[in-house]
């Protein structure tokens, strides 16, 4: 398959704040492709480079074979690209938001009409084209917003945390919406807070402090990236419990999920017996549960980033 | 082209989607129209003096009637210390105390010079030379009489004088009224207004809800998308202007004497500045606040200072005047006074007008580069 996104030592400064640190990796075309990092990790920076609205301090990428560079008018001729402010204008209706998106990019006569019919259902808008923007619930509007990102047809759409706000009904029917985009061959290039939703990923890159610290399927990288067993602790006193186990020499890492714990253990680790004696010393605590569990993206993630950080 | 189109129909339904805004905008000319023409008032009429007259003679009564008949003065009150001038002056009651010594009448009887003490409240400046000036006309007609008396009683030559008599005439406002000078530079500061603030919120409220980035990203070039932006508000700007010259006309009866075309023409190149102003201002401002504060103090309020709107530059110090150079509102102003007052046209102003268009070019071009 071929690349549809390419980029080479990707760099941009900000002054002294180096907010993307020569970055490289490829997009395969009709993929869906996760970015993920922390807040302030440098992704929308990133994104904004691959769109041609900032240029790169240093390094190049090749977004539907040109350069960000050189040709970024080509570029935006084949991309979309979606904030997570879902930019509409509120105070125009459904019709003429697409009508206006529909023009910058030349679309006119049928071909119009027909990206708009296409955009009124996937976004359910039929017959309410006359709707004030802002009178939309917020999943309609991200949806009309994912429909006039499209509205051209590109090859590629950025989509920069697409469903942050928005409750998880539309956040399914949307990620059900971008399945469709990427097997109607267009490539999804996505930010995210949510992991389960990067599960939908085909390949996922994280980055941290403008740096790529991991890259893979989402299977890959629970296997190449977390190589120790994990166990999750449910007990009380969750806070004792964790301050315990944290010194313990068979423990590598510890983090709480939710009221559990996850520990990761090394080769001191011979049973879970190990795990209830040190903890019951502590008479306060009460175990309820210790069982071996296979790791979701959020242990590799949360692993990563603490080994990232030493 | 095409695309530009899209742009400056899309500006047009949201004018329409903001009926309170777009009401605002073509009401708001005609009331600062009326509050200006009638506020915005320097003519000195009806100062108010205190009389002190020690002298309580013919003579000094004739004096004083002196002041009274004349439309400029207004006697409030006699007093018959100091003391009592004084605190007229200072809680603003009078605006002149006229002291007319013991002997007035008996100096004059005797030939000799008499003194005469006006105290003045100089804290208005202006208006104290003024009315300085008026009383010193009075004056002098008074003496100029009592000399007339003089020679009329005894028959006697005092002197042979061939006197000179000035007829004055002031052109384009024979009344030499505020108002006609005013009036007409109001289009210059509703037309900045119009064209600076309300470009630069359009574009920055683009940025705070997001779509100037969504418009960027499409292969639009930076001066569609700058025209796009403009053009609307240069359209709302004439009919602005259009307004405001009509009300002029109805309200004050102050009538355009030069070619409206030539107006239009030169509130284009005008226009060019201010709306220049107002793209350079929202690059520079995150939030409307920001681009709201910027347009007002740092573009808007310096540029009507050093326009001559009401404070003529002639009066400035040196550098202050090099700075008026740079100002586009300077230039428009004396096109607008020009053409409204005097019927002037391109012969006359065509310096004006080219100073207009380079201003425009030059910001305009250093906007297409931010984008």
């Amino acid at each position: 398959m071929m690349n549809s996104i390419t980029i080479n030592n990707l760099t941009k400064r900000f002054g002294n704040f180096t907010s993307v640190d020569s970055i490289s990796f490829d997009v395969k075309e009709g993929e869906i492709f996760g970015f993920l990092g922390a807040n302030g990790a440098g992704k929308t920076t990133t994104i904004k480079m691959l769109c041609g609205i900032l240029s790169p301090t240093e390094g190049d990428a090749l977004v539907a074979g040109f350069s960000i560079k050189k040709e970024p008018n080509k570029v935006k001729l084949n991309i979309g690209y979606m904030s997570q402010r879902f930019s509409l204008y509120n105070d125009l209706t459904v019709e003429e938001n697409i009508n206006f998106f529909g023009g910058i990019y030349g679309l006119n006569g049928s071909r119009l009409l027909e990206r708009k019919q296409w955009v009124l259902k996937i976004a359910n808008l039929n017959g309410k084209e006359n709707l004030l923007t802002a009178s939309l619930p917020g999943g309609i509007k991200q949806r009309l917003a994912l429909g006039t990102a499209v509205i051209h047809r590109p090859k590629i759409v950025f989509l920069d945390e697409p469903t942050s706000g928005v409750d998880p009904i539309s956040r399914r029917n949307f990620w059900d919406l971008i399945h469709n985009l990427s097997s109607d061959g267009i490539t999804v290039f996505v930010t995210t807070h949510y992991l389960e939703e990067a599960e939908f990923c085909n390949n996922i890159i994280l980055i941290n402090a403008g740096k790529l610290i991991a890259e893979g399927s989402s299977k890959e990288l629970k296997t190449n990236y977390l190589k120790n067993d994990l166990y999750e602790i449910e007990c009380s006193n969750v806070v004792d419990a964790l301050e315990i186990l944290e010194v313990q020499n068979f423990v590598e890492e510890t983090s709480i999920f939710g009221n559990n714990i996850h520990i990761s253990v090394n080769r001191n680790f011979s049973s879970t017996q190990q795990i209830e004696s040190v903890l019951l010393s502590n008479k306060d605590i009460k175990i309820s549960r210790v069982n071996k569990i296979v790791p979701t993206l959020e242990d590799v993630f949360i692993h990563l980033l603490e080994r990232d950080k030493k | 082209m095409k695309t530009i189109l899209h742009i400056i129909k899309k500006e047009f339904q949201q004018f329409k989607r903001d009926p309170k805004m777009f009401g605002i905008i073509l009401l708001a000319p005609v009331i600062q129209l009326i509050f200006l023409g009638y506020a915005v008032n320097m003519d000195i009429e009806h100062v108010t003096a205190v009389v002190f007259d020690q002298d309580h003679s013919q003579t000094s009564r004739e004096y004083i009637n002196k002041f009274s008949s004349s439309n400029y003065f207004e006697i409030v009150d006699y007093v018959d210390n100091y003391d009592d001038i004084q605190s007229h002056l200072e809680n603003g009651s009078a605006t002149l105390g006229i002291v007319i010594p013991n002997e007035f009448e008996k100096n004059i009887g005797r030939n000799r010079t008499t003194p005469l003490q006006i105290i003045f409240d100089g804290s208005d400046g202006n208006k104290a030379s003024i009315s300085a000036g008026y009383v010193m006309s009075i004056t002098n007609k008074f003496a100029r009489n009592i000399l007339m008396d003089y020679r009329n009683k005894t028959g006697q030559k005092i002197s042979p004088v061939g006197s000179i008599e000035a007829e004055v005439r002031a052109w384009y406002n024979p009344e030499l009224k505020t108002r006609v000078f005013m009036v007409p530079a109001i289009v210059g500061l509703l037309l900045s207004v119009i064209t600076l603030i309300l470009t630069s919120l359009a574009i920055v409220k683009e940025k705070e809800i997001g779509t100037l980035e969504q418009i960027i990203v499409s292969p639009i070039k930076p001066l569609q998308l700058i025209l796009g932006k403009l053009i609307p508000f240069a359209i709302l700007g004439f009919v602005v202007v259009g307004i405001i010259l009509t009300a002029m006309t109805f309200i004050f009866g102050i009538y355009t004497r030069g070619s409206f075309t030539f107006l239009f023409f030169s509130a284009f190149l005008y226009t060019l500045s201010t709306l220049g102003f107002g793209i350079l201002v929202s690059t520079l401002s995150r939030t409307q606040q920001q681009a709201m504060m910027l347009a007002i103090f740092v573009v808007l309020m310096p540029m009507i200072f050093l326009s001559g709107f009401a404070f003529p530059i002639e009066n400035m110090p040196q550098f202050i005047q090099w700075l008026t150079y740079v100002v586009p509102l300077r230039y428009f102003m004396t096109i607008i006074r020009g053409v409204i007052l005097k019927g002037v046209g391109f012969s006359e102003l065509w310096l004006e007008l080219l100073a207009l268009f380079s201003m425009g070019m030059a910001v305009l071009t250093r906007d297409s580069s931010y984008f």
